[in-house]
């Protein structure tokens, strides 16, 4: 049975602990807001880009003259995964479970005999990755400084992978991340970068226009191609933000709403041993006096 | 007055303009054009350069991207912008870092194909910083 006194100050720390969840809370609830506006902002660019690919992919088709980024090396054996999480904890199971996708795909590309490769953005999923795959992480990228993702940032992480695929490096190139559904749910996606996966968008009734292309079709998309893995990178990362600012804030609600419970807890049984201390006392007092 | 359309500056980060404008000055890669209402189908990468926006109502904007594309529609006109600034904001000593970055990728240039890239850019560049 702890004492009055050990009582006293465990509640004095749950309280502490309280007030701390509560503003990482806060926090997260604030920034959650602007990762969402910056989701939201760059929503267009990513709507029309990937428009006019599946556009002028119909147009260049799958020729020979079509760029490697778009048709792939026509080989499947080495596989790149780029796995993005959040720099930071202290939000529920958002890194875990994207490494948890992530490792899954590794098992079943390995167990079909296929060579993998990861490339780590972000340093939780680096220390979950770690443990397992440390030999088949070639890379990772840490954001810590970063205060807002911008586009330069995705603009690295693009061109270490292009450069990579450039020298032979992969032949399959799938990025993971989390997708932003609300606050309280994040769904881990993998979504293949190389090679392109083009004309899956709807083509529309504007977008079977016949166009004139300056220069040509190839060069427009030998330049677009690159842009375009770039862009999906730069949204991959705007989402997980998003989601991991909203893991964040419902991780920390819920802990803000455990400590309520456990200071409720813990006062109840220090009134009461307070209480059994005075009628202790008074027995003690009534006892004393009766005998005299 | 002549017909309008409707024009989009986007950018990855956002959306800059949205508006319905008269014509659309735009630095191609292949040279300057104007786009009017009505144009005909077309696709063009663009370089470093100004565009100049005249709104319906005779206004006129000018914004400084920096390379991209344009998808170009007779009902309207997409100008997918690397980056892009209106002219009023621009920073000055990011052009010049960018001016020092182009200059750095001539100099490591590993091949004539891509010195002769590189300098294009970082001519554009120049042009660009003289001309605002």
């Amino acid at each position: 049975m702890p004492s009055l006194k050990d009582l006293k100050n465990r509640i004095a720390s749950v309280k502490a602990t309280q007030k701390i969840t509560k503003a990482m809370q806060m926090v997260a609830a604030a920034k959650l807001r602007r990762a969402q506006e910056a989701a939201e902002a760059a929503r267009p660019y990513s709507q029309r880009m990937a428009a006019v690919m599946s556009n002028i992919a119909e147009a260049v088709g799958s020729g020979d003259d079509a760029p490697q980024l778009m048709t792939g090396t026509g080989k499947d054996d080495t596989h790149l995964l780029v796995v993005c999480t959040a720099e930071r904890g202290m939000c529920g199971g958002f890194n875990s479970q994207i490494a948890r996708f992530a490792r899954d795909h590794v098992r079943r590309l390995v167990a079909d005999g296929k060579t993998v490769k990861i490339l780590c953005v972000g340093k939780k999923g680096y220390d979950i990755l770690r443990r397992e795959y440390a030999s088949m992480i070639i890379e990772r990228v840490d954001f810590r400084d970063v205060k807002q993702m911008s586009f330069a940032q995705a603009e690295t992480v693009a061109e270490k992978v292009m450069g990579l695929f450039d020298q032979g490096g992969f032949d399959v190139c799938t990025l993971f991340y989390s997708e932003f559904k609300s606050v309280i749910s994040q769904v881990p996606t993998a979504q293949q970068l190389i090679p392109a996966s083009a004309g899956t968008a709807d083509a529309d009734a504007s977008a079977s226009a016949i166009y004139d292309y300056e220069p040509s079709a190839e060069e427009i998309l030998e330049d677009l191609l690159p842009r375009s893995i770039k862009v999906q990178i730069f949204r991959a990362l705007l989402e997980n933000v998003a989601g991991e600012m909203g893991a964040k804030m419902s991780a920390m609600d819920n802990a803000t709403r455990n400590a309520g419970e456990m200071i409720d807890k813990l006062s109840m049984s220090y009134n009461r041993q307070r209480q059994a201390q005075i009628t202790k006392e008074l027995i003690e007092i009534i006892s004393g006096a009766e005998a005299l | 007055m002549a017909d309008s359309f409707n024009f989009e500056l986007v950018s990855p980060e956002r959306l800059l303009l949205s508006a319905t404008v008269s014509e659309v000055v735009i630095p191609g890669t292949d040279g300057e054009m104007t786009v009017m209402a009505h144009h005909a189908p077309t696709m063009t990468t663009i370089k470093p350069g100004v565009v100049t926006v005249v709104t319906s109502d005779g206004k006129s904007d000018r914004f400084v991207v920096f390379g991209g594309f344009v998808d170009i529609l007779p009902e309207g006109c997409t100008l997918l912008a690397e980056s892009a600034v209106a002219v009023t904001d621009i920073d000055r000593d990011d052009l010049g870092k960018r001016i020092q970055d182009a200059r750095e990728d001539v100099a490591d240039a590993s091949s004539d194909a891509v010195r002769q890239k590189a300098q294009e850019y970082l001519d554009h560049l120049t042009t660009l910083e003289a001309a605002i």
